[in-house]
């Protein structure tokens, strides 16, 4: 059956292929002939020259590696995106009827950045001639995952434009952009409609009911005197509720469970770079504690007139700031894009701790913006060619040292 | 210290000359194809913005401003003759004094030294100087942070123009063009630091 299957599949494309080749009929859409070409079939393409890499693992598989690996956390997007629905609604439902409603949410957001997106890829790939790259897959999954379930279709389009024309198809596609695309994507609509991107979210989609995430809380915290982990619990947060997931917030950063189990697929497959990860952990775990020594904040307790000590964003515990937020989300999947990440292993870790630390000093430090993991990794972005150039430059320093020592490179 | 600290750190991150006031474009678009350049100049920058902008603190504290010198005369119009004036003159002593001390500094700055004495960043740090109205100590911390910006940004942009170099970009977008939006691009990224601050709330 699927021998016949593949025959029948080859036959039809021996059949249509001189239509796009040149002088063909078609021959303007042959990027489009090639993409479903090395969609359905492993194509034939082999090294020109004398080496000779022989390695099932192409761009392909490795995109694919990633798309399996988010698969979790849409999954959880999906059933939380409908839970939240419900519970803001004041509707009692069931994990099937949130499962279906959350379906009902994030499946147009998913679908608008995949097609809107994908046009943009396969326009620019007609007009210059470059294949269609599996990398889209990514970018494509990837963007509707850091947006809020509640955000309107057209913003997911015009961002995944921007994301993709001006983050990636304008440095040459694939491979050659310098900020990762997706993030790209969500820092254009972060700034343009910031009122539709964080905050209470759910309040403005349906009356009456605030939905304010727990780093929302920290930002709109106004030196009243409260200590914030009161605050937190106060308004039904513990570890426990922001671990398990069932909290409002983008649609793919939620749940620790579901991202764990992304990163583990990307860290066994080797598609993920586990320094990159682990960095950044290291990173924003040291400089948590450090922020923890911080002097508590001075106010005047509102009702009885004393002047009290309480504690701010800084003093949280550093688990807190681990699993809070998009932090976990965006180190696994955003920062270990191996095109806008360091590619030197000394440089993975400076990068990956860098993100860490920018991240604990945003979310601490700028009252403006209560999240900073999406700003960190843009940041390092920014700065990972230029650790790259030094990390590479000491090394060869060193290894002249060396060759010096025993007299083996002149001067 | 505080305030120093965070008037320091603000001119870095926030308040970047380049990539928050796109001041001194020219040099940081010309200078940034290779590391080692860009490197210097960046140095360069911090050395001039350092010594110029608390020199211009003094002049414009203790001659230029209103009822200083003379009383009820307002001397503020020389302001821009005076901080040019000054910025020539430091990059000009500042190159003699590097190539008497330093000769191996002043040989990799090459032209790229006296260049600065147009750079607009150079005189920007000193208007911003007398817009925020800083005192000395803060117009130093200034000084030197605007140009810690300055050498951050341009060794990041020549580290990705580095790294461009293999890239498949479009024709019409070759050189400058992508240059720009990357500088754009940049921007976004030090968005991250935008209204952070160090002092209590």
């Amino acid at each position: 059956m699927n021998k016949d299957l593949k025959e029948t599949i080859e036959k039809k494309h021996k059949e249509i292929e001189p239509l796009f080749e040149k002088g063909g009929k078609f021959e303007k859409f042959y990027p489009l002939f090639e993409a479903q070409d090395t969609f359905a079939l492993t194509p034939p393409d082999v090294t020109k020259g004398f080496t000779h890499v022989r390695d099932a693992v192409d761009l392909k598989r490795v995109m694919f590696t990633v798309v399996i690996a988010l698969l979790p956390c849409l999954l959880w997007g999906m059933f939380n995106a409908g839970h939240q629905y419900y519970h803001y609604s004041g509707i009692e439902a069931g994990p099937i009827a949130s499962m279906f409603r959350g379906m009902w949410i994030v499946m147009p957001i998913v679908m608008t950045s995949y097609i809107v997106g994908g046009l943009w890829e396969v326009t620019f790939a007609v007009v210059r001639k470059h294949e269609i790259n599996e990398g889209f897959l990514v970018t494509g999954l990837l963007f509707p995952l850091t947006l809020p379930p509640t955000i309107a279709l057209w913003q997911v389009a015009v961002g995944i434009s921007f994301g993709v024309v001006i983050g990636k198809e304008v440095f040459g596609g694939t491979g050659f952009n310098i900020l990762n695309p997706a993030l790209t994507a969500r820092a254009y609509l972060f700034f343009a409609h910031a009122k539709d991107m964080t905050g209470d979210v759910w309040a403005k989609s349906i009356d009456g009911k605030t939905g304010a995430t727990p780093l929302g809380l920290g930002a709109s915290y106004g030196g009243d005197g409260v200590n914030v982990m009161e605050r937190l619990s106060d308004t039904g947060y513990s570890f426990g509720t922001i671990f398990g997931g069932l909290i409002p917030g983008s649609i793919g950063e939620t749940s620790v469970i579901a991202i764990l189990l992304g990163a583990a697929i990307l860290i066994v497959s080797g598609v993920g770079s586990w320094k990159i990860m682990a960095g950044g952990v290291a990173g924003l775990v040291v400089t948590a504690i450090f922020m923890n020594f911080l002097p508590t904040q001075g106010g005047i307790d509102p009702e009885t007139g004393n002047i009290i000590q309480y504690t701010t964003w800084s003093q949280i515990p550093f688990v807190y700031h681990l699993v809070m937020g998009s932090f976990l989300f965006g180190i696994v999947f955003m920062a270990t894009d191996p095109v806008s990440a360091a590619q030197t292993d000394v440089g993975k870790w400076i990068y990956g701790a860098l993100i860490g630390v920018v991240t604990v000093l945003v979310r601490v430090t700028n009252p403006g913006f209560p999240e900073g993991v999406m700003l960190a990794i843009l940041f390092m972005n920014v700065m990972a060619p230029i650790i790259d150039h030094y990390v590479v430059k000491a090394h060869i320093a060193k290894r002249n040292a060396y060759l010096r020592k025993f007299s083996y490179a002149k001067g | 210290m505080t305030e120093y600290i965070d008037i320091f750190v603000r001119a870095i991150f926030v308040n970047n000359m380049i990539l928050a006031y796109f001041l001194g474009m020219c040099s940081f678009l010309a200078l940034s194809k290779k590391v080692d350049t860009a490197f210097g100049l960046g140095l360069a920058v911090v050395f001039v913005l350092g010594i110029t902008t608390p020199l211009n603190n003094i002049i414009f504290n203790l001659l230029l401003k209103d009822n200083t010198l003379v009383q009820g005369v307002d001397l503020s119009f020389l302001n821009f003759l005076c901080f040019i004036a000054v910025i020539a003159s430091t990059v000009q002593l500042l190159e003699m004094l590097l190539d008497r001390f330093f000769p191996p500094l002043y040989n990799s700055l090459g032209i790229f030294l006296p260049l600065i004495t147009v750079n607009c960043s150079i005189l920007g740090g000193s208007l911003f100087m007398v817009e925020r109205d800083y005192n000395f100590g803060q117009s130093m911390a200034f000084g030197f942070g605007s140009g810690m910006g300055f050498f951050l940004a341009i060794i990041a942009l020549a580290g990705i123009r580095h790294k461009l170099r293999y890239s498949n970009i479009p024709d019409g977008l070759r050189g400058l063009g992508i240059t720009f939006i990357l500088t754009g691009l940049m921007a976004l990224g030090f968005q991250a630091f935008a209204s952070v601050t160090l002092q209590a709330p």
